[in-house]
């Protein structure tokens, strides 16, 4: 039996109180790929991260090459040979390519802080060339498509091939997210070809590339490694199984006085299109709840934020309360009375530096306020005090700064930024779980379902399967850019997990 | 067949690297916008000035633009960065009256050039130094660390100011901004020089390309390990040496040492480094396309009171003109969440 190349045993990993990695444990041998697969926050990025040395673990014990490591960054697991290809780009745009592949290594030809651009360009040529790659490394990233920056990235981490004595471990992040068809397919046809000299771990949401192109699979759920499978003794029917996970405590989906099965509608999208998504057709109705899923890049997210205004102009038509919409700005979105939680609380959803009820009255205080001019703070303040109860939200006082309370407070505090209008009839939600624990979740569900009894209607991008089924009416599925699969009614025939997970990937 | 291929490469090979050089094929059309722009004020002063086009005026054009030139170049390296160096006007001011009271001059008894140039370009790294390290290791925008050590040294130079204004007296430090070569004062000669080592620097050293680096994404420099704070430390450094290089060369020319000697200098070169299309978030612009702004500003100037416009008036075109050349230069980025500040 020869030594794993790459070994993690017990690996945790904590961010606050959430658990991104739970004893997690990885085996790698020499010269195989291995696939690890996983729903959208499962922790695969985080193991990756992990394994890279962008982020140490908390527990469990790391071994390259039968020795135990601990990575100090990743400067330094690439001197150990370890190399990962990124999900996000990690290419300085407006350096050119042959910098970028070398701008982490120390080599001859920057030796004394002076520049041989010769021998730098021929090197960069070279590690191009390697990967059957045909731009100019003269060229300046920014100027190169999503996929070459991605090959770019992929000769970056090969270029370790040539300085380090042992045998790689090169990691890749969701190469394929970005990819095309031909695109892919040149890229796998590197992966296979280091495999003479390289363990690869390759993470991706397509079940098949992943079947394609692995050795062996590891499906990650909740941060748990909870299956692995040599490749063929598994199928993608499997897989999905296994990624949704183990039986969860089964939450009950609460009953909803809906008016009618079929409720009057709120916003009609035809023909949408917004950038490369579309086209799309959704419907939401007056007090209902519709849930959108998809993996990441699937569209789902853009949507919601054009809607607000905050994409490129949409096209098709849009009718909101059967007249035709047209939304530019979250200035004009907000006066049709449509609201927006973003994903990026922290950066998008709040002023941290200021205190609960200056962000809950931030957009509609006004709408208390004297003559509609001069700003009634006690008005203001009795309105928030209002919601803030009836959200739970659990605050001394809400003069206390909103940096202090706890991500559940704080949504429930975004949220209620909203309801102080008095002319919201469209509420989207992107991602308004993220960073929650389960009884916030709760709280939040509990909230969303009130006001849509009240005839509010809510669109919300879903972090995982469970939490769009029990919460919506109506489930939307999307897939690169298109909607894949709608369940009409959810509350009568609730649709499986796995069909879902079919339908996204 | 094989070989040819190979020679074929080698040949391609020199053409980039040459490419590179001149960063060429890096350009856009937004960035010849500059040199067009300068292009048409030439043409246009020169259908509608007298005296524009003549010898006489385009030296005197050229040696205007001399010291300005020099400041901007250590301007370029921190606003690549993404950061900007305010104390350009008060470390010349205090080389200037350093290296009055160091040569021979009509108040003190010194008249030791050597030393002069020592202590008053020493300053200008000293205080280079400062700013860099406050600005890099105790992590405080280069605009307040800059702004306080522009009044720190534009205090130091009044306070060393004696009762008498003192006459510069050294026939040597006045020979370089009086003897002409080629109709060319020294100063010029000095700014060409000090050019091409910057582009040096720029184009062919890890100071100079990752100077855009940091500009362009600082948390990656720093995630690839790179000693960024090295890099922000030496070109403000730099930035402080060429300061207080200008001071001296101003004193030369003024022939008197003055306290408020390096006013002016701040403006140009700022503005003619974000003409020329170094954005002020850092990553893009560059040497040459600063000078091009110092020459459109200077051309600007001339070329008004050269077709008799009021010289206070050149101020409020000189103003407009900054204005309209971030507004061109920036407006590809326009998005809805652009936060502009």
């Amino acid at each position: 039996m020869t030594v794993p190349v790459y070994e993690m045993k017990g690996v945790t990993k904590r961010f606050g109180s959430v658990v991104a990695l739970d004893r997690v444990d990885l085996c790698l041998h020499p010269n195989e790929v291995v696939g690890l697969v996983g729903q959208n926050g499962s922790g695969k990025s985080s193991l990756m991260k992990t394994m890279a040395g962008v982020q140490s673990p908390d527990e469990g014990q790391m071994l390259l090459r039968g020795e135990s490591i601990r990575l100090k960054s990743t400067v330094d697991a690439a001197k150990r040979g370890i190399g990962l290809v990124h999900q996000e780009q990690s290419l300085i745009t407006n350096l050119t390519v042959a910098e970028n592949i070398f701008i982490d290594k120390s080599c001859d030809f920057f030796k004394h802080g002076v520049y041989r651009w010769g021998d730098l360009l021929r090197a960069a040529r070279k590690q191009l060339e390697k990967i059957e790659l045909d731009i100019r490394p003269d060229l300046l990233v920014e100027k190169l498509s999503f996929a070459q920056r991605q090959m770019v990235e992929l000769a970056k981490a090969l270029a370790l091939e040539e300085m380090v004595t042992e045998d790689l471990v090169i990691l890749f992040d969701e190469p394929t997210s970005m990819l095309s068809g031909p695109e892919i397919e040149a890229l796998f046809k590197q992966i296979r070809r280091i495999r003479d000299r390289a363990s690869v771990v390759f993470i991706s949401h397509r079940m098949d590339e992943v079947l394609e192109l692995s050795d062996r699979v590891y499906v990650l759920s909740d941060g748990r490694q909870v299956a692995e499978r040599p490749k063929n003794e598994v199928d993608a029917d499997e897989l999905f199984e296994l990624m949704v996970g183990r039986q969860r405590t089964v939450a009950v989906r609460a009953p909803r006085t809906r008016a009618s099965l079929q409720p009057v509608p709120r916003i009609e999208l035809k023909d949408y299109r917004v950038g490369t998504i579309g086209p799309i057709s959704v419907t939401v109705g007056a007090g209902e709840i519709v849930g959108l899923i998809g993996v990441q890049g699937s569209g789902a997210e853009t949507l919601c934020r054009s809607l607000f205004g905050l994409e490129a102009t949409f096209s098709g038509q849009v009718l909101f309360d059967g007249k035709p919409l047209s939304v530019n700005s979250p200035t004009q979105a907000m006066k049709m009375g449509i609201g927006y939680v973003p994903a990026e609380r922290k950066t998008e959803g709040m002023l941290a530096s200021m205190s609960i009820a200056d962000n809950m009255t931030l957009s509609f205080g006004f709408d208390y306020a004297y003559a509609g001019t001069l700003a009634n703070r006690t008005r203001e303040r009795v309105e928030a005090d209002l919601w803030a109860a009836r959200l739970k939200l659990k605050a001394h006082t809400l003069d206390d700064p909103i940096s202090r309370l706890s991500g559940g407070n704080q949504q429930k505090a975004v949220l209620g930024k909203w309801l102080m209008s008095r002319s919201l009839k469209l509420l989207i939600l992107d991602h308004p779980t993220r960073g929650l624990d389960p009884a916030a979740r709760a709280d939040l569900f509990q909230s969303m379902r009130e006001l849509a009894e009240e005839g509010l209607s809510i669109l919300f991008v879903g972090d995982t399967l469970d939490e769009v089924i029990l919460l919506s009416d109506k489930i939307v599925v999307m897939r690169d850019g298109q909607v894949s699969e709608t369940y009409l009614d959810v509350a009568r025939e609730t649709p499986s997990e796995k069909s879902i997970v079919r339908a996204m990937v | 067949m094989q070989r040819q291929s190979d020679r074929l490469d080698i040949s391609s090979e020199r053409s980039s690297y040459i490419g590179q050089v001149m960063d060429v094929k890096n350009y856009r059309v937004r960035d010849w916008g500059a040199i067009l722009a300068l292009i048409v004020l030439m043409a246009f002063f020169t259908a509608a000035g007298s005296n524009f086009a003549s010898l006489n005026n385009l030296q005197a054009l050229v040696e205007s633009s001399a010291i300005p030139v020099i400041a901007v170049i250590g301007i370029t390296f921190v606003m690549l960065q993404g950061s900007i160096d305010l104390s350009v006007e008060g470390v010349a001011s205090l080389a200037c009256i350093v290296t009055s009271l160091f040569v021979a001059n009509s108040v003190t008894s010194s008249h030791n050039l050597g030393l002069a140039l020592v202590v008053a370009l020493g300053s200008g790294l000293l205080l280079g130094l400062i700013n860099g390290l406050m600005y890099s290791k105790l992590k405080i925008p280069s605009l307040i660390v800059t702004l306080g050590m522009w009044f720190v040294a534009r205090g130091a130079a009044t306070y060393l100011f004696p009762s008498r204004q003192p006459q510069i007296l050294d026939p040597m430090l006045m020979s370089v901004a009086l003897d002409k070569h080629f109709g060319l004062s020294g100063i010029v000669y000095v700014a060409i020089v000090l050019l091409i080592i910057a582009y040096f620097i720029q184009s062919k050293t890890r100071i100079g390309r990752l100077s855009y680096g940091i500009g362009g994404d600082e948390a990656l420099c720093r995630l690839a390990g790179l000693r960024v704070d090295r890099i922000k430390i030496a070109v403000f450094v730099m930035s402080g040496f060429l300061s207080s290089l200008c001071g001296v060369l101003l004193t030369a020319q003024l022939g008197v040492g003055n306290p408020r000697g390096g006013d002016g200098l701040l403006f140009p070169s700022i503005s003619a480094a974000v003409i020329g299309g170094t954005l002020l978030s850092g990553g893009k612009g560059g040497v040459f396309q600063s000078v091009v702004g110092v020459l459109i500003l200077s051309v600007i100037r001339n070329g008004l009171q050269q077709i008799g416009v009021d010289p206070l008036l050149t101020q409020v075109v000189e103003g407009a003109t900054i204005v309209v050349a971030v507004v061109a230069g920036s407006w590809h980025m326009r998005t809805k969440l652009r936060v502009a500040k």
